[in-house]
């Protein structure tokens, strides 16, 4: 199964959003809003505000991404 | 903005061996496939024979939750792309047809490791320029395999596969390629089919790959429809799809999808 090429990047959980959105201030200063990964979900993960997180941005849309992994 | 670290695994040779009985499995369905695929079998019906040889060898289908972009989990065993249709087709009520191209996906988990693997059928008889788009595509993937040696980079997989698309001056789906895999399906380092991000990592030892080009009649750009999986070729050209999982070892790479019997029959499916 082809694997869909994507930019990962590594931010701090700002804050959480409705529907398990959450803001991401990046590195770089820049915020994204980020969705969980449903690997995340299903091994019931809390993301919670000052969490490092590693999140998967769409080359398409840079501002939108994927919280793929909680840093300890 | 710092890229975070993309961790990829080595396998052990004990490793590679359980990989190995995954990719045979994994073959054993494909040659099943291709005799079952004919103009009225449904692709659910596909999916379900998959399913079952998987099941009875005592092993997990690899594709059921994955999960891509934004949309649900993958809920089948196969892929099933037909036409213009490139990858992650979802299996379901439609009937194959004498004429269409179809690309046909699995993967399988044998004690906790993955074997991935794709063939493109060609079903009756299609024009000479298509028979040869999905005879080219198996030369990519097959150049790219032999360009996978240790000490050598993924950027010479990628510019190995590149070539035989720009002898045709094919589509190459720049978006979606090959991956790293092992115990999990979708692993480091993602595997481009074509050039133009530099050398890349360098292959070593122990590395497994799942290799796969996309080429297309036309251009190179894709849309996912709106059942959030299928990509599909946004000027509707025709694409084929090749996938080999292997292992980097010091003699060179090997096919763990393989089981000794020759998959180069299996371009095209009898009507």
């Amino acid at each position: 199964m082809a694997k869909k090429d994507a930019i990962e990047v590594e931010g701090t959980v700002v804050e959480p959003l409705p529907n398990t959105m959450f803001a991401v201030e990046l590195e770089n200063g820049h915020r994204v809003l980020a969705h969980i990964s449903g690997k995340l979900r299903m091994n019931f993960i809390r993301i919670l505000p000052g969490d490092r997180v590693r999140v998967e941005l769409s080359p398409y849309d840079l501002s939108r991404g994927r919280i793929t992994y909680r840093l300890k | 903005m710092i890229l975070a670290e993309r961790r990829v695994t080595l396998k052990s040779r004990a490793q590679v061996e359980t990989m190995r009985r995954a990719g045979r499995l994994v073959a054993d369905v494909l040659d099943r496939l291709g005799e079952e695929l004919r103009p009225g079998i449904t692709t659910g019906d596909l999916d379900r024979v998959a399913a079952a040889m998987i099941r009875e060898a005592g092993a997990t289908p690899s594709f059921i939750g994955v999960m891509m972009g934004a949309g649900a989990p993958y809920r089948h065993t196969i892929c099933v792309s037909i036409d213009d249709e490139v990858v992650h087709g979802i299996p379901g009520r439609r009937r194959i047809e004498s004429g269409q191209v179809v690309s046909i996906d699995a993967g399988a988990i044998v004690d906790g490791w993955h074997g991935d693997a794709a063939r493109t059928f060609t079903v009756g008889p299609v024009p000479p320029e298509v028979r040869q788009l999905v005879q080219e595509t198996r030369r990519g993937m097959d150049a790219g395999i032999a360009a996978a040696r240790p000490g050598g980079t993924i950027g010479d997989i990628a510019a190995a596969v590149e070539a035989v698309a720009l002898e045709h001056r094919y589509g190459v789906l720049r978006e979606y390629g090959g991956h790293g895999i092992g115990a999990e399906m979708h692993e480091e380092p993602f595997v481009p089919n074509y050039r133009g991000f530099g050398r890349g990592r360098r292959l070593e030892v122990g590395l497994c790959l799942a290799i796969e080009p996309m080429f297309t009649l036309g251009r190179a750009e894709v849309r996912v429809r709106d059942d959030g999986w299928t990509v599909a070729t946004a000027d509707g050209s025709l694409a084929a799809h090749w996938e080999q999982t292997i292992a980097i070892l010091p003699e060179g790479p090997e096919i763990l999808t393989a089981n000794g019997r020759d998959v180069s029959l299996s371009g095209e499916a009898s009507v």
